[in-house]
This record gives C-alpha cells, structure tokens and sequence, in this order.
C-alpha cells in the first residue's frame, strides 16, 4: 500500500536522521577535550589555525610545580577522606536499612533525594552560617558536607547490589548455617557486594574531585585544591591551564574505565 | 532476630544520623532561620528586599531561561540520540554510554576553560573565523555561550537517565504490536510514547534543577559579572565588596524551594514511569 510505503519511508529517513544526531552528540563531546589536550602539547598557538609545534614542556612544568602537585594531592586527601568516612559510616547504616529496616528506607529515601536536591551553593551558604562562628576547621566542616553530598551515589549502588544479590536471604542462610552475623556480613555479603561499593566510592571520588563550589567560597585560597589551582591558572596562563585540564581529563578518564571494568565483570558474575 | 538484636543494628544508624544533622539538616536550617531575621529579630525585609530588586529578580530570570533552554535542546537532542542507538548490538551500545560518562564528570571549571580555548576571545574557532574574515559577533562571555556550556553538561547526564527510560520499553511489546497490525510509527504514537512520557519529564526536571543549582563554570567564565540566581548568592555570601549574608541566605531559600519542587515532580514522575512499565 501507498500509505505504508510512505511510511517505510519516513521511518528510514527518522533513523538516518537520529544516527546524524548521534554523530553531532559526539563531536560536540568530543571537541572541547581535544581541544584542550591538543592546547596542553603546542608550543605556539596563537595566530595559525593549527599549532606551530608539538611539546611536553608544559606537562613537564606542571609537574615541576610544588604548588600543583601539592593541590592535586589537596583534592586526592580531601575527596578521598570524605569517601573513606562515608564507606565507614554511611555505607552501614544503608546496610542495616535495606536488610532490616524496611519500613524506615522510604524516610532514607528521601534524605537521599533533599541531598540530591540541594546543590553546593545552597549548602555553602548554610556552612558558612552555621560553622563561621564555631570553632570547627571550615576544612572539617567542609569534609562533612562532602560526605553527606556522595549519599545519593553510594545509596545507589549498595541498595542495587544488595538486592540483585537478594542479601537478607543471604544473611539469614548463613546465620542458619551457624555463621556470626558480623562473620555472615564479612565473609559472605560484603564480597558479593563489593564490585557495586567499588563502583560508587570511584563515582563519589570522582564527583567531589570535581568540586569548586563549597571549597572556593567556604574554605578558598586557604586550602588549594587542583580545581581552585586550575582557577588562579586560568586568567595567566593558557597552556598551564589546558595542562591542569588534560592530567583531570585523564584522571576521570581512568577512573570511568575501572568503573565500567568492574561493572562489565560484575554482570557477568551474575549471569553464571 | 530478637528485639535486643535490632537495637544493637540500630546503633549503627547513629553516626550517619549524626552526620546528617551536623552537615545537611543544621546548617540549612540556620540558612532558612538567618533568612528571616536582622539584629532586631524576625524579619521578612530580605525576602522583601530580594523579590523587589530587579538585579535579582534578573538573576533568577536568567538563570530560569538558561536552565529551561538548555534542558530542552538537551533532552530533546538525547532522545534522538538514544533512538539511534538502537541500531547498534548492547556491547556497542554499552561503550557509547561509557563515553559519554567519561564527559559527565566534565564539568564546572575545567569545562569552561575548555570552552575559553574553543571560543574564547583568542579561541581556536574565534581565529580560524576571524582568518576568513568572518565576524560571528558571538561572545562566549554572554548568555548564548553559557548556553552552549550548559548544553554540554547536561547532554551525559540525560543520554545516562533517558537510557534506562528507553530501553524500559519491551521488544515483546514492539513485536506483539507489529503482530496485531501496528506500524512502528503507530507503535510509538500509541503505545511507546505514552508510557515513557512522564520518564522523560521527570528527566527534563532534573537537568533544569542540575542547570539551575550549577555555579562553576558561569563563575570561572564571568566572575560575578553575569548575572544568575546562584552567582548572586556567591558573590553576596562571600563579599568580594558587601557581605550580605542574610540577603545571601533568602535568595538561596527561595532556589531552594524552586529545586524542591523540581525534585518531587521529577520523583513523581519517574515513580509514575516506573509503575507503568512493570503493570503492562
């Protein structure tokens, strides 16, 4: 029929139309980092379309900075502190919640969702409230805020993975057979568990690595971390700048890798 | 498990509940209290003040069209994308989405000095159009460039939430349609759209409360100079001249009931999406 062979029609154009949109997404992503990238290598790239000539002096130069790599290692303390607290004090409290609190977890739920819901400028301005006429290290008060903001990432992922792994029945199998809860809970849950855990604390990291918000306005110039680093750099010197940009570029590179690797075998854990 | 066992387990409960009151529910509660009082005690001169001013209200309106444009061309953009890659296997499927969370975490600073090197005054593309002697009169510095940054931030992050949504839609249910006579544009029309529409204005919601709380990328390109709801509280908050932090804190109330009620739409209607997909 006519009608259907317009159709036909129409539905071929949709999807070469929609594959051309995804192409788009593509080099729309892709342009800004190889830009930048390309802008961490060049010697002079001023007035020619194309760089001049290709160069590690500006990697090197980063490198060679104290200042940088001190505030890299800032970032890595900071973001990493506040993930290794929440592994220790929120991650449990998830546990417990989704094992035996059922009824509680819809209350979780939505802290988890007002955490979602506030960005860091609302929060900011609630430290600085709050904690600028107390005695507590902002840079303290600060690390709180970031453990509490992962609270959506880390829910995620342990709630996901204790149920794909149906934990309660897990638990209970191996108290009946005689294990100790805190035995059931270290030798048999948290290894099914821990690739989904592994997953969310790498995300975690990665997000509050990525943070500018509280630290600038809450704690600033008195502790330096890479991204209020890459800010000072930003106005002075270009290729510094693209350099800072491309070691983050790869550092999130890296880490979305192991995250998907980690996922990738988890998947297929569970399918044998 | 007996009583006494539970409340042991409860105890468990209390660092984190701890945590959430010192570093989320305090602090946020002296931001709404400092809202509403002066030296006199309670007041409603800032919210006065701050819904009378037309530098704010300019604030919130920018921010408001940023955010609603943003997330649109971005939502409207990943659907098609989404669509396409149904014309791919899962493992390619799967490494596109792994691409485009590598860019999720690219965002804020490094983002906008990404774009300063594309677009900035001595941009890449700047020069190579100004070396044709083309003058777009284009400013990255301006509305429309933060809107092409915004777009960039918001593109992972609704391919991520749209994804799901999408593929939540059953072959069974395309096939069974096909086989009682539907065309796929029928299929979409009448049953596939219909069951995914609240996913994706529940994704709409969330990239236009994601637009309206980001601060980074508008700061490192601007400083205070342009004009947002959240640049306001920033630049009010840490005084770079005047510290107005009472000011500060209502205009931040008043973003924050805007990302409130974004987030319980957005929650409804995902839950909403969720029911449907699994009742039919």
């Amino acid at each position: 029929m006519a009608y259907q062979e317009n159709e036909k029609g129409f539905v071929e154009t949709m999807k070469k139309f929609t594959i051309v949109m995804l192409i788009l997404i593509g080099i729309y992503l892709a342009l800004p980092i190889l830009a930048t990238a390309l802008y961490a290598f060049s010697t002079e790239w001023n007035k020619t379309i194309l760089p001049e000539g290709l160069t590690f002096e500006w990697i090197r130069t980063l490198f060679q900075d104290t200042r940088f790599v001190e505030a890299f290692g800032r970032s890595v303390l900071l973001s990493g502190g506040a993930v290794f607290i929440s592994i220790l004090f929120i991650v449990p409290a998830i546990f417990v919640i989704v094992l035996y609190f059922p009824a509680l977890e819809k209350w979780f739920q939505a802290s988890v969702v007002m955490v979602y819901a506030f960005p860091g400028i609302i929060l900011s301005v609630g430290i600085i409230r709050f904690y600028s006429g107390t005695s507590l290290p902002m840079i303290l008060a600060v690390t709180g805020v970031y453990v509490i903001s992962v609270l959506p990432f880390m829910y995620q992922g342990t709630r996901n993975s204790l149920r794909n792994v149906q934990g309660r029945q897990l638990m209970d199998a191996a108290e009946l057979l005689g294990a100790s809860k805190m035995d059931a809970f270290r030798k048999v849950l948290l290894p099914s568990v821990y690739p989904g855990l592994f997953v969310s604390s790498l995300l975690s990291f990665s997000v509050l690595f990525g943070e500018f918000v509280l630290i600038n306005l809450v704690v600033g110039s008195r502790f330096e971390t890479a991204q209020i680093y890459l800010m000072t750099k930003l106005s002075t010197s270009g290729h510094i700048a693209s350099a800072i940009v491309f070691v983050y570029i790869v550092l999130m590179g890296i880490l979305t890798l192991v995250m998907a690797t980690v996922m990738k075998k988890a998947k297929g854990m569970r399918r044998t | 498990m007996n009583m006494s066992g539970k409340k042991g387990v409860l105890l468990i409960l209390v660092p984190f509940a701890l945590l959430m009151t010192f570093f989320f529910l305090v602090p946020l509660t002296s931001m709404l209290i400092s809202s509403f009082s002066n030296s006199d005690g309670f007041t409603f001169e800032h919210y006065q003040e701050a819904l009378s001013s037309s530098y704010i209200l300019q604030g919130f309106k920018n921010s408001l069209a940023l955010s609603v444009v943003s997330a649109f061309i971005a939502l409207v953009v990943s659907l098609l994308g989404v669509y396409a890659m149904t014309n791919f296997s899962e493992p390619v499927r799967e490494r596109i989405l792994i691409l485009s969370n590598l860019t999720s975490n690219f965002s804020g600073v490094p983002l906008a000095f990404a774009f300063i090197v594309l677009l900035g005054n001595s941009g890449l593309f700047t020069l190579a159009l100004d070396s044709f002697g083309w003058d777009l009169s284009f400013s990255l510095y301006s509305w429309s460039g933060l809107l092409l940054i915004y777009i960039y931030f918001q593109l992972p992050l609704s391919i991520m939430l749209l994804y799901p949504i999408y593929y939540g839609i059953q072959q069974q249910w395309k096939d069974a349609a096909a086989l009682l006579g539907a065309s796929p544009l029928m299929f979409w029309r009448k049953i596939g759209l219909p069951i995914i529409l609240p996913g994706i204005a529940g994704t709409f919601t969330i990239l236009f409360a994601n637009a309206m709380g980001a601060y980074a990328s508008a700061y490192a390109l601007t400083g205070s100079n342009y004009n947002l709801a959240a640049i306001r509280i920033g630049s009010l908050i840490s005084g770079d001249i005047f510290a107005q932090p009472e000011l500060a804190s209502a205009i931040a109330v008043l973003l924050g009931v805007i990302m409130i009620i974004g987030m319980l739409l957005s929650e409804w209607l995902i839950k909403k999406t969720r029911k449907d997909l699994l009742k039919r």
